[in-house]
């Protein structure tokens, strides 16, 4: 039997725990258990006084080691290694055991809850025996940020940095700033115009002296943790040199040749093969389209390259894209969102009936400096419509499709709502809804104001758009088959126009970004945050930071939020010049390595070298990141992980099968 | 040859024996065998298993039973009895309390089911067994210039299943478009009949009847092909009745596809059941006789 004192402290966490497990009897029984000098139950060990409780009995029990069973480690592990450290106990020999997430919240069965209570708690008390005092490493944070993707979350999280004299590498994929932001007209609930507010912080960052702007730019690499990431960023080839280049824009003008722009236009306007997604474009330098570019595809033509008036000539057929090498401390990931595709919901028409319009195509449409100039009309682009149907809720909060509410798609339909009775006073506006949500400062005197306006609400969700007339006034019109859930009926609305709110989703990449990144995205694809209340920005790998919508939908002020907090977080990290590191760690034993180097090439971070000379490998302790990969690829078993090796991950286990196992024929004795 | 076991259903006994000739003559010259399940019983319709589910579900299972003895996929022409069964042979397929129920009452017939088989309905044959372009190719007469509306019905595609597209199917279509005829745009393609509502609700049943008829009409249709013998009858049978509540004067024939594909595979119209009719097939027939014989 061991020396060791152990002090075992059974969470209630109020009722949270105490409602399904019994922790007066888990702690009475595990007062009982080998080498357990003292067992405590507490309403809340993660309060001072709980903390107090530990503390002082290390002082004056002589406790050796702790067990805390409560809640995830990811909660309170930290508080409660705080406390060893105040008793004057290494941080490292405390062990939490998880018995409200793992337990008490996923049943209401309390003797079986009571039961897992004490296998988990007695799995602490046999890993906490073997455990070893470690120290924490501390790491220095390179004070460069990048920040990836533009729009506004990416922006204001480099404007942030950037103001506070730190320097940001900015990465964009489309050949500008400004996201999707610079797509829209008005923005709700005080109908400023997008791109008034938007323009000047897009000038900001192209000017600042501490932002290098890389659009037209991806992420292909990225090694490294915190306060040491190298990232590769591949820089495609503009065609176009950014030195020379004056963003005149000459050669747009004369490019002989049209196609739709699918992306800024939302196929609704054409752009230039050699373009600017729009005038307002940061960088003002535009990109050649190679895969429409007739030189390139034909071999003739060079209308661009003729006119250029700059001297020596901007425009570089033969430019070839460029692998750039970046070393930074943090990374914020701010890479959006994607609208979701209403040609998945058939039944709404969209792309089979002509008048009807997804919301994005209706935002470019309104737009004054988009493709009708501002005026609301149908495909034909000279029609007035004289009544218009907005359907909400369109691929989200729906089984089918996404669950999840899109959040922002009343608002946005409100505010279309709102801009087709200011440019067509006398169109009857019907807004099909399932609820009205707009919680947010002046969101609901938003839909007052609108309420005024005459908008007529139906509250029910549509079922289908059809041009099928089955009465006259019916004939040419497009029919929205919707139940009108407060009158109790079906009703046929016959509308000119139909307008699609679709869901925001996330990017179509968002799983390849998260595994390229090394960091979490859920089931929908939208990145995991450390915590989804307290934690919002930060994800479960350090220096990886989420801003924006590619956590999950938002709005352009919450969005605004989210890229200055995970700014601030940033700086704090770099004004404090280090960081301390987990001491989880592998190291191989040196006389037993037979030098075999299976574990050589594992690593995934190039931390283990071999030396040639003794024939043995070694972990390089400041790379390593614990990840256990050449712990399990070992075939000697010589490699051990702190805080996970063999001895401590065998004992737990044989502990949580306490009530199970044969007596006194413990496999690791 | 590939063999199902066929499920033919009570109205194919008599009212639709057209779809039951025509359905089991067609299959054989696209190499495929409906088998007739030797002592069929009821699907239970539309309204057993509202009356007593387990029960329903036991009825449903006994078919499904004698099918998987003979080791052969269930098919059914009926749109109803197709959904009756399909979604049977799933939930016990998922529901093991359920199997032990239904196989308890088994027992009494000396059956058992393991859930073993799939069940399809007929026009799944020809479009996912047989396939399109198969079809395609023994057309020896194709329908040139003649104007099918493809009414699915409400149960093949609902409630969703076997992922199949309820909201926007082109199946039927397609198949429309192999035996050459040109399939219209049917908005009203998947909106319910008014199935057995016709004996509790006539007027409402009416209604949506007149409503599939005319918009079948505003889109130049010269034939409705209905893939199920409760559609055939409310819009054919009742198309008379339609006219007198309604002032309307609908005359446009309804035949099952399966009687299209024949026609189109040159079999002889007697033998797949054209000619008696209520709504007489004359007209769309003169002009697809005279494309015939030019």
């Amino acid at each position: 039997m061991s020396e060791e004192k152990i002090g075992v402290y059974i969470c209630h966490c109020g009722t949270n725990i105490a409602k399904v497990v019994d922790v007066e009897d888990v702690a009475e029984w595990a007062g009982n258990q080998p080498n357990v000098e003292v067992s405590r139950e507490y309403k809340f060990m993660c309060s001072s006084l709980g903390q107090d409780l530990i503390e002082e009995d290390i002082k004056e029990k002589g406790l050796t080691r702790i067990v805390v069973s409560s809640c995830s480690p990811h909660m309170h592990e930290k508080t409660f290694r705080t406390a060893c450290e105040r008793g004057g106990l290494n941080p490292f020999l405390v062990e939490m055991a998880n018995i409200r997430e793992h337990n008490s919240w996923t049943t209401d069965d309390k003797v079986a809850a009571t039961q897992k209570a004490k296998a988990l708690t007695n799995a602490a008390i046999e890993r906490v025996v073997h455990h070893q005092p470690l120290e924490q490493l501390p790491v220095e944070i390179n004070p460069n940020t990048l920040v990836v993707g533009g729009g506004i979350a990416g922006i204001t999280a480099a404007l942030e940095l950037a103001n506070g004299g730190r320097h940001v590498y900015l990465v964009e994929r489309e050949p500008s700033i400004g996201g999707h932001m610079a797509q829209l007209d008005k923005t709700f609930p005080t109908l400023d115009c997008s791109a008034c507010i938007l323009t000047p912080k897009m000038v900001d960052v192209g000017q600042h002296p501490n932002i290098t702007l890389l659009t037209w730019s991806e992420v292909e690499k990225v090694d490294g943790f915190i306060g040491n990431f190298t990232v590769n960023i591949r820089k495609k080839a503009r065609y176009v040199n950014e030195e020379h280049c004056t963003g005149c824009g000459i050669c747009i003008e004369k490019c002989p040749f049209n196609v739709v722009d699918d992306i800024f236009e939302a196929g609704m306007g054409d752009r230039k093969v050699i373009y600017r997604p729009f005038p307002q474009a940061v960088p003002k330098y535009p990109v050649i389209d190679k895969e429409n570019c007739v030189y390139f595809q034909k071999g003739k033509c060079k209308a661009c390259e003729k006119f250029c008036p700059t001297e020596p000539n901007s425009i570089e057929f033969d430019q070839e894209d460029e692998i750039l090498t970046v070393d930074v401390g943090n990374i914020i990931l701010a890479t959006g969102f994607q609208l979701f595709d209403s040609t998945n919901i058939p039944q709404y028409g969209y792309g089979r009936l002509q008048n009807v319009f997804t919301g994005i195509e209706f935002e470019r449409m309104v737009n004054a400096s988009g493709p009708t100039d501002g005026k609301i009309v149908l495909r034909d682009k000279k029609t007035a419509p004289k009544s218009v149907a907005i359907i909400h809720c369109v691929g989200s909060r729906d089984e089918n499709y996404h669950k999840y509410c899109s959040k922002i798609c009343c608002m946005y339909s409100l505010k279309f709502a709102h801009l087709v009775h200011e440019r067509i006073p006398d169109a009857e506006v019907y807004n099909c809804y399932i609820d009205m949500r707009t919680p947010g400062k002046g969101y609901e005197e938003f839909y007052n104001r609108l309420l005024e306006e005459g908008t007529h609400f139906i509250r029910g969700k549509v079922a289908e758009v059809t041009n099928a007339a089955r009465k006259p006034e019916e004939e040419g019109k497009l029919i929205v088959q919707v139940e009108d859930t407060l009158i109790g009926r079906q009703r046929r609305v016959p509308v000119d126009m139909v307008i699609l709110s679709p869901a925001m989703e996330a990017q179509p990449d968002s799983k390849e970004i998260s595994q390229l990144f090394k960091m979490g995205c859920d089931f929908d694809g939208f990145f995991t945050e450390r915590h989804p209340k307290l934690d919002p920005v930060a994800t479960m790998t350090d220096g990886i930071l989420i801003a924006g919508a590619c956590q999950g939908p938002k709005d352009v002020p919450d969005s605004v939020a989210q890229g200055a907090a995970a700014a601030a977080r940033v700086a704090g990290l770099i004004n404090l010049g280090t960081v301390m590191m987990e001491p989880v760690r592998a190291s191989i034993h040196q006389e037993e390595c037979s030098g075999c180097r299976i574990c050589n090439n594992m690593c995934p971070y190039n931390a283990i070298v071999f030396h040639a000379d003794r024939k043995v490998s070694e972990v390089i302790t400041a790379l390593c990141q614990g990840c256990g990969t050449c712990v399990a690829a070992c075939p000697s078993g010589i490699i051990s992980g702190a805080h996970f090796t063999n001895d401590q991950l065998f004992s737990q286990i044989e502990g949580i099968l306490w009530d199970v196992r044969p007596e006194k024929e413990l496999v690791s004795a | 040859m590939k063999k199902f076991a066929y499920f033919p259903g009570c109205s194919l006994e008599k009212l639709a024996l057209s779809y039951n000739n025509s359905s089991v003559e067609t299959s054989r010259m696209l190499g495929v065998e409906l088998q007739e399940l030797e002592d069929w019983n009821c699907c239970g319709a539309t309204t057993y298993f509202h009356v007593d589910q387990l029960l329903a579900y036991t009825l449903v299972a006994r078919n499904l039973a004698m099918a998987e003895k003979e080791g052969l996929d269930l098919v059914a022409p009926c749109s109803a009895c197709y959904k009756n069964a399909y979604f049977t042979n799933k939930y016990i397929k998922e529901d093991a309390d359920l199997a032990e129920h239904i196989n308890y009452a088994l027992e009494e017939d000396d059956l058992q089911f393991q859930g073993k088989i799939n069940v399809h309905h007929v026009i799944e044959i020809f479009v996912n067994e047989i396939g399109v372009e198969e079809v395609a190719a023994k057309v020896t007469n194709p329908l040139e210039g003649l104007r099918v509306a493809p009414y699915y019905g409400c149960q093949i595609v609902r409630p969703k299943h076997n992922g199949m597209e309820s909201e926007n199917p082109q199946f039927f279509e397609a198949l429309v478009s192999a035996m050459g005829a040109e399939a219209v745009d049917f908005p009203e393609r998947l909106r319910c009949c008014g199935g057995s509502l016709i004996m509790t609700s006539r007027h409402a049943a009416l209604d949506m009847v007149r409503t599939l008829l005319q918009s079948a009409v505003n889109c130049g249709t010269d034939v409705i092909a209905t893939a199920c013998p409760l559609c055939q009858v409310n819009l054919e049978c009742y198309q008379l009745q339609v006219n007198d509540e309604f002032g309307t004067n609908f005359k446009l024939p309804v035949l099952y596809f399966t009687q299209l594909l024949g026609l189109a595979m040159g079999l002889p119209p007697k033998k797949i059941g054209i000619g008696s009719e209520l709504v007489s097939v004359a007209p769309f027939f003169k002009k697809y006789l005279s494309k015939q014989v030019s």
